[in-house]
């Protein structure tokens, strides 16, 4: 039974009941107690604040297959260490998570790590190769709530129709897609824009998403299925999304901290860190990315956390894979450069770390509100403590485009359902 | 401070005149003789040379230039990489005795870099050396066959020869010693 | 000097003309019988070249032997990865042996400043991908100024596919710089998007711009681009784009043909017109090695060179020293 704790003199962000005040909270057999209470170890939190546990909606903790790179459990404590009490790994693994057991084994490896809990996102088509639906039903029986092919779109139309319309079957089920059009993004190790032409290097352009963004609201409005798309890069596609989600489609879009953070001008010495897909793209998407995240046309903030071997990242940019990690890095970007200049409340930067993925993905536990009897799911950190991005991190990875940079805002305790899983900025397992 | 002339326009003359029949005295005529200047003022002397023993000995002597800056010793060493030169030698110097110019003959460092540029070019019968002015301080076993005016100086004294050519009038000055730039030491002649 | 010649833009104009005028020095050496200068005697410079070029590698190889460095050429075809060894592997040994320079072609954009990263010598970028080939340009400088006289104000028209060609791109910004009016020629999906913000003209009319050209410069072009369909033949590019002899005709007298080479001959560029003597494809390559010695010599003559750590700054600039008066 884990042990009361009284968090005193926290700044208490809470979007789901609307709360940002200065309050005592409690937390007593896992769940948050009514107040006031007795016999509780007491955590000073003069100057911090508590939020409702961060949920990432878009990780990749490549176990089955790459656990040289990260594990479910390396990537948990990663992600408990950036304040997440709750993590979606996609299904791209070796093998693929198109079925219930590579589901099961999942689920498993996280409880074993008991540091974060995960709710694998299970592949839409056998394999990923985009043709045959995977076991959808059987997947949603081992408790999946999202499925995507990420790393790819689903290339046939039809296909992603009939997948949109049979998870209707099912309560709370959404398909979220990578929006890249093959074709048009073949080739690109970039943007394409004038960084790229200054590098010598083949860029994709952002029609080569925004192709795919068209066609999948279409097909979403065709079939009035729940959409989601991932990792949204281009002001197009952002257009897009505020149109159909005023027509009334059930449409949720994600946005990446670093897509927030950097542009393709950050690549002019040929970083590989900063190699990503969908790449970092002008000054503008970028401004308009932050302005949609502020209105709430993009709901969320998701790492797309993607680790990759040291040998990998270190090859010549064209050789190297694309992927920033990024759980522990998100709520410190999101805070030191959105947040800090005024350009997001910390209340609508809590609710799209927290609040709206656990909506999305209808984790009731997670997100808020942080009412009595509610699973103690919560995060608690210091906006203005400053530290610099080195190694070692807890991802069994180091490529992350914040590498040497100073961030500001330190996670300092995250309960896991009453469970102190980082206290004082440690991982207690 | 204005620099001090060692040498005025007259004096630069006569010592060329002088020099001039000096070569011509030990060579016994000029026949097997041709000038190479070190660039880029010794190249300006071995001409006003050449002309003089022209007018004396009434021949052509053979006139070339030679730039050392590719085989000096402190390549590597100075903070940049030295200015060059043109290297100007259209005549087979096998079996010539080739008088080497310059304008200030000082470590000796320079005349050592020609002595290795000219045997690149062939093997002359025997190479001697005419300057206009000899200031002493030698870091090498090098010695002047001719010369203008030995001026003895400090070291870190500045001489320079300013010719008509390029500086408009005809002199050897000495100015007084600035900080010394670091890796200079032992750059010039 | 310290530093690295990764792209043109590490030069300025007055480097350029710098390297140009001590390029001609070193021509003048490659007059003489001992065509040899001991000037980087000792040092050791590596050609690494990961994509093979036999005229290139000479070039350099010449060029460093010429100046009495000891050269060591690692040639490979492939990357790096499917060799087996990484090239940071490789920059470690190469950087425990003591490289002075390093001289790399590579078929990735970026390899060369990647390069930098691992080692102390100075890099010699010798086209990377489809980024730079700034010796290319340099040399190609060096011939227009020797043949024509001047490199400002001479209208020069770069033909092909100039969006793949790290040579179209390294000459573009470099006669830029140089005052020179630049006209790029070709399909329009062979002509980067962006090129005007280069300073550049587009022109996809090979008859209207040649009567007006002090140089043609030609590029090749590669059967794999059909393939990719940026064109739809080599028949319908030759046809649109080749230079053949009836235009060749249209360029004005002591106009200059030229090519970086190998040629596609009866693609590009009729073999008729390779051979005309206005076409100074062989002066290139002799030019080649002068330039190459000049910018071996300018990168590591200098104390720099050798210091510790006097690796690039985050661009890999290169500076090139002012002018000092030496006393001779």
């Amino acid at each position: 039974m884990p042990d009361r704790v009284l968090f005193r003199g926290a700044r208490v962000v809470d979007p789901a009941s609307g709360t940002d005040e200065v309050a005592d909270l409690l937390v007593g057999g896992g769940v948050i107690a009514p107040s006031p209470g007795t016999g509780a170890t007491v955590l000073d939190c003069d100057g911090l604040v508590l939020a409702p546990g961060l949920v990432d909606l878009h990780a990749h903790l490549r176990q089955p297959g790459r656990e040289d790179e990260e594990t479910v459990e390396s990537g948990c404590r990663a992600a408990a260490l950036g304040g997440f009490t709750a993590v979606s790994p996609m299904a791209n693994t070796d093998p693929v998570a198109d079925n219930a057991a590579v589901i099961h084994e999942v689920l498993e490896l996280a409880r074993a790590a008991g540091t974060c809990d995960v709710f694998p996102v299970g592949a839409i088509t056998r394999g990923l190769g985009g043709e045959e639906m995977a076991e959808l039903g059987e997947m949603v029986d081992a408790g999946v709530r999202l499925f995507s092919d990420d790393g790819r779109c689903v290339p046939n139309a039809r296909v992603l129709r009939n997948a949109l319309t049979y998870v209707r079957a099912f309560e709370g089920v959404v398909i979220a897609e990578h929006c890249e059009d093959a074709s048009l993004a073949e080739g690109g190790q970039m943007h394409e824009g004038l960084s790229s032409s200054s590098l010598g290097l083949a860029g994709q352009p952002r029609e080569a998403e925004e192709v795919v963004v068209a066609r999948d609201l279409a097909v979403a409005r065709l079939t009035g299925g729940r959409l989601h798309l991932c990792h949204l890069s281009s002001a197009g596609s952002l257009e897009m999304v505020s149109r159909a989600k005023a027509e009334g489609l059930r449409v949720t879009a994600e946005v990446t901290p670093h897509h927030l953070v950097f542009t393709e001008e950050d690549l002019l010495t040929y970083d590989t860190n900063k190699k990503m897909n969908p790449p970092l793209r002008s000054g503008e998407d970028r401004r308009e990315l932050r302005g949609a995240l502020a209105d709430g046309t993009i709901d969320a903030v998701a790492t797309d956390h993607a680790p990759h071997a040291v040998e990998e990242k270190e090859a010549e940019f064209d050789q190297a894979p694309f992927g920033t990690i990024g759980l522990e890095t998100a709520l410190a970007a999101v805070l030191t450069h959105l947040v800090e200049p005024g350009e997001l409340t910390l209340s609508r930067a809590i609710d799209a770390l927290s609040t709206a993925p656990a909506r999305i993905l209808g984790a009731g536990d997670h997100g808020g509100p942080i009412e009595p009897g509610r699973p103690a799911n919560l995060v608690v950190f210091d906006p203005s403590a400053e530290w610099a991005v080195e190694p070692p991190f807890a991802s069994k990875s180091r490529n992350s485009a914040f590498l040497g940079r100073r961030l500001r805002g330190r996670v300092v305790h995250t309960m896991l359902r009453g469970e102190l899983v980082v206290a004082d900025g440690k991982a207690q397992r | 401070m204005p620099a001090a002339r060692l040498m005025d326009e007259a004096e630069v003359r006569r010592s060329i005149t002088r020099i001039a029949h000096e070569i011509i005295e030990r060579n016994k005529g000029a026949e097997r003789v041709v000038l190479v200047g070190i660039a880029a003022r010794g190249d300006d002397l071995a001409r006003r040379l050449a002309a003089e023993i022209g007018r004396i000995e009434g021949r052509v002597v053979p006139v070339g230039a030679l730039d050392i800056t590719f085989y000096r010793d402190d390549i590597g060493i100075r903070a940049e990489a030295p200015e060059v030169h043109e290297t100007r030698i259209d005549f087979d110097i096998n079996g010539w005795t080739v008088v080497l110019v310059d304008d200030v003959l000082f470590t000796g460092r320079t005349i050592r870099s020609a002595l290795d540029a000219l045997v690149d070019f062939g093997r002359p019968t025997a190479i001697q050396l005419a300057v206009l002015v000899d200031r002493g301080h030698r870091e090498l076993p090098i010695r002047a066959d001719f010369v203008g005016k030995n001026v003895p100086t400090r070291k870190d004294e500045d001489v320079r020869v300013a010719l008509r050519e390029v500086d408009g009038e005809d002199a050897v000055l000495v100015d007084e010693p600035v900080t010394s730039e670091p890796g200079t030491e032992g750059v010039r002649a | 000097m310290n530093g690295h010649l990764l792209s043109i833009h590490d030069v300025s104009a007055e480097e350029i003309v710098r390297i140009l005028d001590t390029a001609e020095s070193f021509r003048e050496v490659g007059t003489r019988v001992i065509k040899k200068v001991p000037a980087l005697r000792g040092r050791t410079v590596v050609n690494l070249f990961y994509e093979n070029s036999t005229r290139t590698r000479i070039s350099f190889e010449l060029a460093a032997k010429r100046l009495s460095a000891d050269v060591i050429n690692f040639s490979t075809s492939g990357s790096s990865v499917s060799k087996g060894e990484s090239l940071k592997d490789t920059a470690l040994t190469l950087q425990a042996m003591g490289a002075d320079a390093i001289v790399i072609r590579h078929s990735s954009s970026g390899a060369p400043l990647t390069l930098t990263r691992w080692v102390r010598g100075s890099v010699l970028n010798a086209g990377d991908g489809t980024h730079e080939h700034p010796t290319q340009a340099l040399l190609d400088l060096y011939t227009m100024r020797d043949r024509l006289g001047r490199l400002e104000g001479l209208r020069v028209a770069i033909v092909g596919d100039v969006l793949h060609s790290r040579v179209g791109r390294s000459l573009s910004f470099a006669l830029v710089k140089m005052g020179a009016e630049v006209v790029l020629v070709g399909p329009a999906t062979l002509i980067p998007p962006d090129a005007p913000a280069w300073g550049v003209q587009v022109s996809h009319d090979i008859g209207g711009v040649l009567p007006k050209l002090d140089v043609c410069y030609m590029l090749r072009v590669q059967r794999e681009r059909q393939r990719q369909q940026y064109f739809p033949s080599i028949r319908e590019y030759a046809r649109l784009f080749g230079l053949t002899r009836e235009r060749a005709g249209m360029l004005p007298d002591g106009a200059l043909v030229m090519h970086p080479g190998p040629m596609n001959r009866g693609v590009e560029i009729d073999s008729d017109v390779a051979d005309l003597p206005r076409a100074v494809i062989e002066e290139q390559v002799t030019n080649g090695i002068a330039v190459r010695m000049s910018l071996l010599y300018l990168l590591l003559g200098g104390s720099g060179s050798r210091a510790a750590g006097g690796s690039a700054d985050e661009a890999g600039a290169v500076r090139l020293p002012e002018e000092v008066a030496t006393g001779a």
